[in-house]
Parts: structure tokens; sequence; C-alpha cells
């Protein structure tokens, strides 16, 4: 979805905006006497193509392989009963692995895929490489981890946030739907689909949770499933999907008729399926947009889970979804602190550098202090949803702290850098507009 | 190996007992030595003997001051020790009452500095005595380097001189650690701790102070005039030297978490109740619906309850970094700082919570709102701790940031 860096605010604002000024700047001669008429066209040209509403992707066809019967799932972790804060071995190459190609790739990239709201497809197919599509799949359908990974994926999700939050969140989001077919997933589905995630060609997929409207409770869905006979029929809406014209396959929250909130699997061809384009104040190198559903009838056997969803798994993967966004928080923030350390004691003003004063320096601490409790409060739920423990009041209250103290620190670091932090030289100020999205998102990401 | 963030199985039942001492022993009488503050609470001496007892029937260590000394694990092993099972414990304690626990006798943060310090012999030696801690003078608080009491070697003795105010416990224990210096031209190289018998007779009790919140505690200010004390009273190295104070101040790396927990066991005290009360007026918690999504009352709850998460999770942090032999100076001071101003935080939204039922004397809420204060004040102030976060995250020396 991305448009040339020069025309892209016009493009963005979409076509409403475009046709009203069309009159107006089509008249304008101050267009052709500052010699940009041809780019203001192209401009617009970009703006009707991208504005409309885009079939969703074609999508390869997902077969049925050799189904096992029964369900896989990856076994619940086990605990020594004793408080430790060391990952294991595993979790340990993750996290190296995620942290080097943050360092070497992601970071070095986030400018330019920010502002053309693209990642490019070496950084997604080395995060594919990486293993991150497949941590939640069962080992029997082709997965690495025989464990539950919520602790890994949220050692991944921090180890890349640390370079780019918004590439993070293009990364890592077809494993969201990968992770609910394993967790929650019939045989049939789980042979139908997850083999594809454990490949090179991994497709994008979307957890589809978040609807477009203030106030949104993933509990209270206003995207309905009712029922047809044996089929069910989705109308709705869902907001800020990842790379959402490329994705092939959805898992969709909706409420569905005599069940309640369930999650449905939906191939990017079925019809009725439109995507709008999204764009918002952060999240930029996902190119999100908006997935609309207009009576898009679906089989019995879309409904994810044998027979469809407990209301304690729907729960669940709320939870998971906001544990994952509390790693990409934790990261994002240390990212922060890690920038604005060197920045101010590099700093001189008033003949020393700013960090000699207590008004800067406690600002930095207060980072240090905020930023370590959310990564232990965001370990503490994910640990406890791997050994099948209720992680609700730790995943809340991880949430809470991602949120605030997130955004605080995305703010406090542009006001550390002052003006300087304000301009794209320097990341703070995508940094600001990204750990806003820890207390928006729902769904998206999950563990 | 693999992360685990839940309190040990192995300390649960630690945890229980002091649970219990807190809600059979420290409730009951907690509004009566808040309204009788300087008399002696005597319900505690058997309590005291009690948990004695768990100190020395147990390896993990109990609930007791003591239990901040390092002891090296085995190699790199993950350890769940005494560190982290004194801060359990007293999570709970002062679940039960800040206060009360800070009159227990044999508890006090001398008992740590002696812990943390002593020499096998002064271990020995003092080892079962009640000890109180003297620093802070009428002009030395956070800055205790610039300490005034001086302390002279004469032949085998030492003379000390000098103030001490705000000594917790001090009319009650047994012995006194005083901090004084060795030479004042020496800066804070020449700090050194001293053992000081309450009944030493160049030790004159000023006054006690009447006090905003943990009234059950006794504050004592103190004159020491030609205070003689044996030369194996000093706590430490006896030499002058550059990184002596370091050393002095390490006590503090140990103690800090100690106090981080009594922040985190009051405002869980606040918050249980102000749940109860809550439900009471018909607001529910709910985890899983967005939290501004519900009753404000309850949105502000969960903000609450989401910074004393925080708080504990960092306060059992740095005590397994000390049970592991991890250097942990940079996390105790941010479990001090973030268990500090939560529990004030804290204490006070709650009593804002339950309106008028949170203010008046018929509940513990706002008795507890008082007695949060202190600790963000005592064993360095947040603005101390904000201070030796920064200069440890910005590689600072005091002189630079100051």
């Amino acid at each position: 979805m991305s448009t040339t860096t020069e025309n892209k605010g016009m493009a963005e604002r979409g076509m409403g905006y475009g046709l009203r000024a069309l009159n107006r700047l089509a008249g304008s001669d101050l267009l052709d006497r500052i010699r940009i008429r041809k780019q203001v066209e192209n401009a617009l040209f970009q703006g009707t193509k991208n504005g409309f509403r885009t079939a969703t992707a074609a999508g390869r066809t997902f077969k049925a392989a050799q189904s096992l019967g029964k369900p896989a799932r990856q076994k619940k972790g086990k605990s020594t009963g004793l408080f430790d804060l060391t990952p294991d071995d595993e979790q340990q190459m993750f996290q190296e692995g995620g942290r080097a190609f943050a360092e070497e790739k992601i970071r070095p990239a986030a400018l330019k895929a920010d502002d053309e709201r693209e990642t490019p497809k070496e950084i997604l197919d080395q995060a594919t490489e990486l293993g991150v599509a497949m941590l939640g799949v069962p080992e029997e359908l082709g997965g690495v981890m025989t464990e539950q990974s919520a602790v890994t994926s949220v050692l991944i999700g921090e180890a890349l946030a640390h370079g780019d939050l918004g590439i993070a969140y293009a990364a890592l989001a077809p494993g969201a739907a990968a992770t609910a077919i394993g967790l929650w997933g019939s045989a049939e589905q789980e042979a139908t689909y997850l083999p594809a995630f454990t490949g090179e060609n991994v497709p994008a997929a979307a957890l589809a949770i978040l609807e477009p409207r203030p106030l949104f409770d993933p509990f209270e869905l206003e995207t309905k499933a009712k029922r047809k006979g044996e089929e069910w029929v989705l109308t709705g809406a869902k907001s800020l999907i990842a790379r959402a014209t490329e994705c092939e396959l959805f898992v969709i929250a909706a409420d569905a008729e005599g069940i309640g909130p369930s999650l449905f699997v939906v191939e990017s061809g079925a019809k009725g399926l439109t995507v709008e384009d999204e764009p918002a104040m952060g999240l930029r190198p996902a190119a999100t947009g908006r997935l609309l559903i207009d009576k898009v009838k679906l089989p019995a056997s879309a409904l994810l889970g044998e027979g469809g969803m407990k209301a304690k798994d729907y729960a669940a993967c709320v939870n998971r979804s906001r544990i994952a966004w509390c790693g990409l928080a934790t990261g994002t923030a240390q990212a922060v602190l890690d920038y604005v350390i060197p920045y101010v004691n590099d700093r001189q003003a008033f003949g020393e550098p700013i960090s000699n004063r207590q008004g800067v320096a406690f600002v930095v601490s207060d980072i240090g202090i905020e930023s370590n409790a959310m990564r232990l409060a965001t370990y503490r739920a994910a640990s406890r949803a791997d050994r099948g423990e209720s992680c609700a009041r730790e995943a809340a209250l991880a949430r809470r702290l991602c949120s605030q103290k997130g955004m605080k620190i995305g703010s406090d670091g542009v006001q550390l850098l002052g003006g300087h932090g304000f301009v794209k030289e320097h990341p703070v100020e995508r940094w600001y507009r990204d750990l806003r999205a820890a207390g928006v998102m729902e769904g998206a990401l999950l563990v | 190996m693999t992360i685990n963030l839940e309190i040990p199985k192995k300390f649960k039942p630690l945890a229980n007992q002091a649970n219990q001492v807190a809600t059979e022993v420290f409730r009951p009488i907690s509004r009566k030595y808040d309204e009788a503050e300087h008399s002696y609470p005597k319900e505690l001496d058997m309590l005291a003997s009690l948990i004695d007892g768990m100190n020395e029937g147990s390896d993990i260590g109990g609930a007791g001051a003591a239990g901040v000394r390092r002891e090296k694990g085995a190699d790199g092993e993950n350890r769940n020790g005494s560190n982290l099972s004194t801060v359990l414990g007293i999570i709970e304690l002062c679940w039960g009452d800040v206060g009360l626990l800070l009159s227990m006798p044999r508890q006090g943060l001398g008992n740590s500095a002696i812990a943390s310090v002593a020499t096998e012999e002064q271990l020995k030696k003092y080892g079962g005595k009640w000890a109180a801690m003297a620093i802070t003078e009428p002009e030395a608080g956070s800055d205790s380097a610039a300490i005034r009491a001086t302390a002279e070697l004469d032949g085998d003795e030492y003379v000390l001189n000098g103030e001490k105010i705000f000594v917790t416990s001090g009319d009650r224990a047994d012995l006194i650690v005083v901090w004084a210096s060795l030479d004042r031209s020496k800066g804070r190289a020449a700090i050194k701790s001293f053992i000081v018998e309450r009944d030493n007779p160049g030790l004159k009790l000023d006054r006690l102070e009447h006090k905003l919140g943990i009234r059950a505690s006794d504050t004592a200010n103190f004159t020491l005039q030609d205070c003689r004390v044996p030369k194996e009273a000093l706590l430490g190295d006896p030499e002058v030297k550059e990184k002596g104070f370091a050393g002095v101040m390490e006590t503090f790396d140990n103690t800090r978490p100690l106090v981080a927990a009594m922040a985190v066991g009051v405002t869980r005290a606040a918050l249980e109740e102000t749940r109860r009360l809550l439900k009471q007026a018909g607001v529910k918690i709910d985890y899983d619906k967005p939290a501004l999504s519900q009753h404000a009352a309850a949105a502000r709850f969960l903000e609450m309850e989401a910074d004393y998460e925080a708080a504990w999770l960092l306060t059992l942090q740095a005590a397994w970094m000390a049970d592991n032999s991890k250097p942990n100076s940079l996390q105790a001071s941010m479990a001090k700082a973030k268990a500090g101003r939560t529990g004030v935080g804290v204490t006070l939204g709650c009593v804002e919570l339950c309106g008028s039922v949170g203010y008046g004397e018929n509940e513990l809420l706002e008795k507890w709102a008082r007695d949060s204060k202190i600790l963000d004040i005592f064993e360095g102030t947040q603005q101390i701790q904000l201070l030796i976060v920064a200069r440890q995250l910005l590689k600072k020396t005091s002189a630079e940031l100051r």
C-alpha cells in the first residue's frame, strides 16, 4: 500500500478530502507556479487508488493435510516452584536472535518503513526464518516448540520492538492467526491452515478483534455471526489490521448467535470481504487497514474449535493478545531509555551535560523504574498463561501499566530531546506514536 | 530454569504464618497502639519469641530483619533464599500493621545492618539482641556523608560525641547502631558504624517524637556525650579507605527492599479493604473488561492495583537478585522508589474512593494512609532513590549529579 514519499500526505487523507479539495486545487495557478501540478495529480491518482476499498488478497488455497483425528496442542509449561527471572536456554536463543535482528536490520529500516507505510519483504522473510510465525504451532504439525510459548513470544516481541514497534507488529501478526488455530482449532482446522505457517512462504494473516468505535470492548462485539441453516453469516468491521490487503487468512472475532464471542477462520477469497486503508498515528510499517465484513457466508466448519469456543477460551485469547502488546511496549520503552541516556549525557546546556540536573536525571530514573516494572508484569502474566494458570488479573494489570506508563515514557522520550525530539531526525517521535498503541489495540497479536 | 514470578512454593507456609500473625495479633491491636502512642505493645513479646523460633528452626530464614545476610549460592543454580523469604514475611506483617512490625523486638534495621556487615565474632556477641539504627542528625538527613557525630579512638575504646534523631525503636532496643566519623576532614570515607549498648551512660535519651503515623513504633532522639564503646564495637573495617563509605551504604542495598516490602504490604491492605467496601457499594472490578468501560471507581482501582503489582514485582526482583548474589543496588532503589510512592498514592487514593468511611477512624484506611508516608522517607527518601537510580543509569558520580 505504499506510495512515494512526496505525495504520501495527500494520498492518505483518502477520497473524501481528495474530492473536496479537487476543485480548489485544480483551479489554482499556485500549483503551476511552483511546478508541482504533476505531483499533486499523481497524489490524487494514488489517493483514489488506495482510498477506495479494495478486494481482499486473492490468497492461496488452504487444503487439509492428513488430519490427526484430534487436535494437537502444545504442552503446558512446568514450574520448578521457584521464583526465577532467567529465561531458559531455548528462550535465550530466541531472545538473542531477535535482538541481533532488531539491531542490525529492523532499526536501520524503521524510519523509511514508517514513512512509506511498508515493511521491506526482506525483513519479513528474515523474521519468518527466526520462526516467529510458528511459535504457536504444535510440534506434530511442523512447529518447533513442544511447550506453550507465551514467554518466548513475549521475549521475541520485546526484542523486535526494541528495533521498531510497527515493524514488529507487521512481522508478528501472521503468527497470531496461527497461534489462535494452534491453541483452539479443531483437528481439521489445524491440518488445513497450520502447515502453511511452518514453511518459508508464510501467508500474511490476521487475528481481527478490534472494531472501529470508541470504548471498544472485546466482550461486547458489534460484529455479528447469524446462523442460517448450517451456515454462518458474518457482518461487521475490524480495525487496524496489519498488512490487511496482503492477508490471505483472517481469524475474526464475532458475536455468534447462541454462543457469544467466538472466532471464525475466514479465507481472504470469501465473498463480501473488503479492505479499506486505515492509516493511524503509529504502527505505520504494518500498513494498517480496516476489514469490512458484509454478509460473508461461512460454512459451519469456519467456527474455530470443535462446536465453537468456550467463553473462557475467548477470554484467554483476549488476555494473551494484551500480553503480546505489553511485550512490544516493553521493548520500545527500553529503546527510549537506551536512546535518551547517551543523548542527555552528551547534550550541553548552561555549560554542562543536561543530565547533571535532577530535573532531567529523575525523568530518566522514572523511565528506568516503570519500564522495568512493565517488563516484570508482562513476564508474570505470560508465564502464568504458559502454565495454564489464570492470567486475567495479571494481563489486565500489565496492560494498565504498559498503556499508561508506556505512553508517559513515549512522551518523556520526546521531552528529553526537546525540539530535537519532535523532528524525525531522532526516533523518539516515532516511539511516542507507537507506544500509544499498547492501550488501544485488542487482538492482532497473540502469545 | 524457567521464568516464574510467583511466590515460591516452599515459602508459602511462611507467608501464611506471617499472615495469621498479622490477622490475629496485629490487626486487633492496630488502633489501640495508634492511639496510645509511646506505650509499649507488650503483646509483641511473645510473638517475637515465636519469630525467633521460626528463624532458628528453618534453613530458609524467617520474617526477620537478620534475613538480609548474603550467603554465596552454589554454582549459578537459581536460589530462593532468606532475602526473598524475609521480604515475603514483611509484606504479610505490614499488611497487618507497619507500626507494629517496626516495634517487633529484635527485628530492627540495626539488626539488618549487623547481619549485613558484622564479623562472625560480632554476630555471636550481638546476636539475639534488638538493634536500632541511628544515622540521621538535625543537620544531616538524606546527606548521610554530612554526619557530624564523631568517634575518637582512646586506647581500646572509641569515644562517641554528637546528636542523633529519628531513631526507630531507639527507646526499646538493646543496642543502637550509631553512625559517626573517625575524622571529619576525611569526608565520607571516615564514616563508620558503632554498636552502642542502650544502657551506656554516655547515651542520653532526649525525647520521643509525636508522629503522623506508625505511632505504635517509638522514635527517639539521643545525645551522645563522651559515650565510650570497646574497639570491637566498630562494624566492618576500621581503616579509613576511599571505598569505606560505599561499604557502609551496602547495608542499604539489603534493607531498601525490606522497606519496599513494608510499603507493598500496607498498599495491599488498603486495596483489599477498598475492594470489599466498593463491592458493598455495588461496584464490581472486572479484569477482562477494559478499565475505561467500567465504573470510574473500578477504573481507578485497577490503575492503583497495577501500580501495586509493579511495586510488588520490583521488590521481589531486588530480593531475588540479592539471594543470587547479583549486584542489586539499582533494583533495590527502584523497588524502594516505586513502592514508596505507590504506598502513599494508593492508600490516599483508597481513602478518597471510600469517602467518609475511608477517612473516618472506624476503619483502618485512614491509619494506613498516615502510616504509609514514612515509607517514602526513611531509609532514603523518594528523591534519594531517584538520585541513586539516575546515577547508575547515567553512569554519573555523586560529584557530577548532586
